[in-house]
């Protein structure tokens, strides 16, 4: 596992450097012309987004319910990444919304759902800084009503009208499009695991680190 | 078993609710707050006298969740000052009863809350609180339900933390905005010049759902976040 | 003294008191916060009749102790048998044998003194709380004030309501954290008789107290804690000041 992560961060790197050029060699948009291609950073950050919020939220519960102290490194790793790959969504997507649709910011479902969702995340890592001593417990309890609330703010937010593209645009995307999407998307996800990864063994680290500071003058 | 869980939680309200009836402090002052902030948003929206249409149903609603965090941290605050909350973990009183007892004290106080502050928001904004009585006062229990639900539990997980105070509103309004879209939205559509009872009957679905939900998360979590 | 006697175990109304237990026995306790150690190492065992001491500075890790015996924090290492059986495999019914008197004396100002009585007596589920909350009054000497807010009780009055509301359930093991604090003579003298009598009806008390002199001749035994750890322990309980400051310093 640990000798995965230098392979996958090179490897996205890589992938991400060569993307401008694969990227400007995919058709243009009919309506939306140029910037349309910022939907290929947009969507695979979007779904890490969500993502993140799925593991922080399992991770929660399994460090609260299931006692399992180890997973509250992943709980605190996922919910950094999300508020990183959250704030790339939340800054693309307006990036594209002011040149496609002539605002910087529309109350749509997606968009909203996800400023709610980054929110939570935010509100989960102000806990986790200034809750004092026990604030793991607390921020897995809180991750737990966060998560939870993900179908719950997209339901809700969606009975408004919508601007956004709907979910079916990806599988209908001519092969010339598909490439450099899916493209992308590897290079995103295999960035997540590995930033997922190393955050997460750094918690464990730090862990390791007090455990033995503790023993350090026991008998 | 059941009945314990009940009985536990019915004095455990009627603690909280006899201390209230007492000193009144926290039903006053939640008053008066729900109070200054519609007549604050009311002088921020409102122009040349009249108030844009729809605003009525989003006051209210700002309103009920402003000054209900605020009693959710004064309830809990009350527990603190003499160490109480110990007392009440230490009983060998079922945990989440006692979670229970604390939200339906709350509840009765936001209810009283609610019963000033509906006729007012109506009076100032010729908002029609009385065309549809029963589903207007369904909305509002529910997502004063769900609120509170979720924001006794914060307000008992935070009250060993320094910074309780802003820690409560900053964690508890991004996870019950569903709540509060459901309550601003389906009021609305009860307000408007021509009521959307089937969108009222939407929300109104979607806070059972919610509710139901979350306040069987928050029974689940009471136990493991509160021991330390 | 004319106060009605209470059997020694009382069921409440749900669960009936199989739980009881004669003995308590601190295995390897630690308790961390962060890399802060407030309690290490920590082992004695105690029966019942016994008054133990836990004597100590301020910042020794008392309170987390006394706390950690209450089931109220869990230790990060080490266990506390109640009996044979541990706080996660006892759960309420463990609590239901332990008082505790805290710093903070655990009452509701608001409320009058039988009113703090009948709600934790209640909360305990004992039958005949009217009973209960009159006889712990009596017992407080403070019958005649029953009906008068907390808030406007004298700091002696305050103790002796809530040590009556910790002991309402007749616990095996009971707490206290630094009782005698702010107590003038009549009120020490009355809260050291109320814990010998205590003693005599086979109870575990466990007090942490900077009172040296009233210590001395109360405790069966004596702890000594300094930085979380246990620096002396002795069962006589003569020159305590003197032993004191020999494991303190």
């Amino acid at each position: 596992m640990k000798r995965l992560n230098p392979l996958l961060i090179g490897l996205s790197a890589i992938m991400l450097g060569v993307a401008p050029w694969i990227i400007n060699a995919a058709p243009y948009e009919s309506t939306m012309g140029l910037v349309q291609k910022i939907f290929y950073f947009h969507f695979p950050s979007a779904i890490l987004f969500l993502v993140a919020a799925l593991i922080c939220g399992v991770a929660s519960a399994i460090f609260l319910f299931g006692k399992k102290a180890s997973a509250d490194g992943w709980a605190i790793a996922a919910a950094e990444l999300g508020l990183v790959f959250g704030s790339l969504t939340l800054v693309t997507g307006p990036l594209w919304a002011r040149k496609a649709w002539g605002v910087w910011w529309v109350w749509d479902p997606r968009l909203t759902s996800s400023l709610l969702l980054w929110m939570i995340f935010s509100a989960y890592l102000l806990l986790r800084k200034y809750g004092g001593p026990g604030s793991d417990k607390l921020g897995a309890g809180m991750a737990l009503f966060g998560m939870a609330n993900v179908p719950f703010i997209y339901v809700s937010v969606n009975v408004w009208r919508t601007l956004h593209p709907q979910t079916s645009v990806v599988p209908t995307l001519p092969t010339d499009m598909g490439i450099p999407l899916w493209f992308c998307f590897a290079a995103f996800t295999m960035l997540f695991v590995a930033l997922l990864n190393l955050r997460a063994r750094l918690e464990h680290q730090r862990a390791r680190v007090e455990a033995l500071y503790l023993a350090e003058d026991e008998a | 078993m059941i009945g314990s869980f009940f009985r536990v939680a019915w004095h455990v309200m009627r603690k909280d609710l006899t201390v209230e009836v007492r000193s009144k402090e926290v039903l006053l002052t939640t008053l008066f707050f729900a109070v200054s902030v519609v007549l604050v948003f009311s002088f921020a929206i409102v122009r040349e006298g009249r108030a844009p249409d729809d605003v009525a149903a989003g006051i209210l609603w700002v309103a009920v969740s402003f000054s209900g965090t605020l009693a959710m941290g004064r309830t809990f605050e009350r527990e603190r000052y003499n160490d109480t909350l110990r007392a009440l973990l230490l009983a060998p009183a079922d945990r989440p009863a006692i979670y229970t007892g604390k939200l339906l004290g709350l509840l009765v106080l936001l209810a009283l809350v609610e019963v000033v502050l509906v006729p007012l928001v109506g009076l100032l904004f010729n908002a029609p609180i009385l065309a549809f009585p029963g589903r207007l006062a369904t909305l509002l229990a529910l997502g004063t339900l769900g609120f509170a639900a979720v924001g006794t539990l914060f307000a008992a997980m935070l009250v060993r933390v320094r910074s309780r105070d802003t820690l409560l509103p900053v964690l508890l309004y991004p996870v019950t905005i569903p709540v509060m879209i459901a309550g601003v939205r389906g009021t609305a559509a009860l307000f408007q010049a021509t009521p959307d009872l089937a969108m009222a009957q939407f929300w109104i679905g979607l806070l059972v759902f919610w509710d139901a939900i979350f306040i069987t998360l928050a029974l689940w979590t009471f136990e493991p976040v509160m021991t330390e | 003294m004319g106060c009605p006697t209470f059997a020694p175990e009382r069921a409440t109304v749900d669960k009936p008191m199989s739980s009881d237990f004669d003995s308590v026995a601190v295995v390897d306790l630690a308790r961390h916060y962060g890399r802060r150690k407030a309690l290490a190492q920590v082992n004695f065992t105690c029966g019942s009749g016994e008054i133990i001491g836990l004597l100590g500075p301020n910042g020794a890790g008392k309170s987390t102790l006394l706390n950690i015996l209450a089931t109220l924090i869990s230790p990060s290492r080490g266990r506390v048998e109640y009996g044979a059986r541990t706080a996660a495999q006892g759960g309420a019914e463990i609590r239901a044998r332990i008082g505790m008197l805290g710093h903070d004396l655990f009452l509701y100002p608001e409320l009058t003194a039988r009113e703090n009585l009948l709600f934790f007596a209640r909360l305990y589920g004992l039958p005949d709380v009217e009973a209960v909350a009159q006889a712990s009054l009596a017992r407080a000497g403070l019958a005649e004030r029953g009906d008068d807010l907390v808030s406007g009780f004298s700091r002696g009055m305050r103790q002796r309501v809530a040590l009556e509301r910790a002991l309402l359930h007749d616990p095996r093991l009971v707490l206290l954290d630094e009782p005698f604090t702010g107590l003038d003579q009549a009120s020490t003298a009355a809260l050291v008789s109320r814990l010998r009598e205590r003693q005599q009806a086979g109870r575990i008390l466990v007090i942490a107290t900077h009172d040296l002199d009233v210590a001395d001749g109360l405790l069966s035994r004596a702890i000594f804690l300094k930085n979380g750890r246990v620096v002396g322990s002795d069962e006589d309980s003569r020159g305590l000041t003197e032993r004191y400051r020999l494991a303190i310093q």
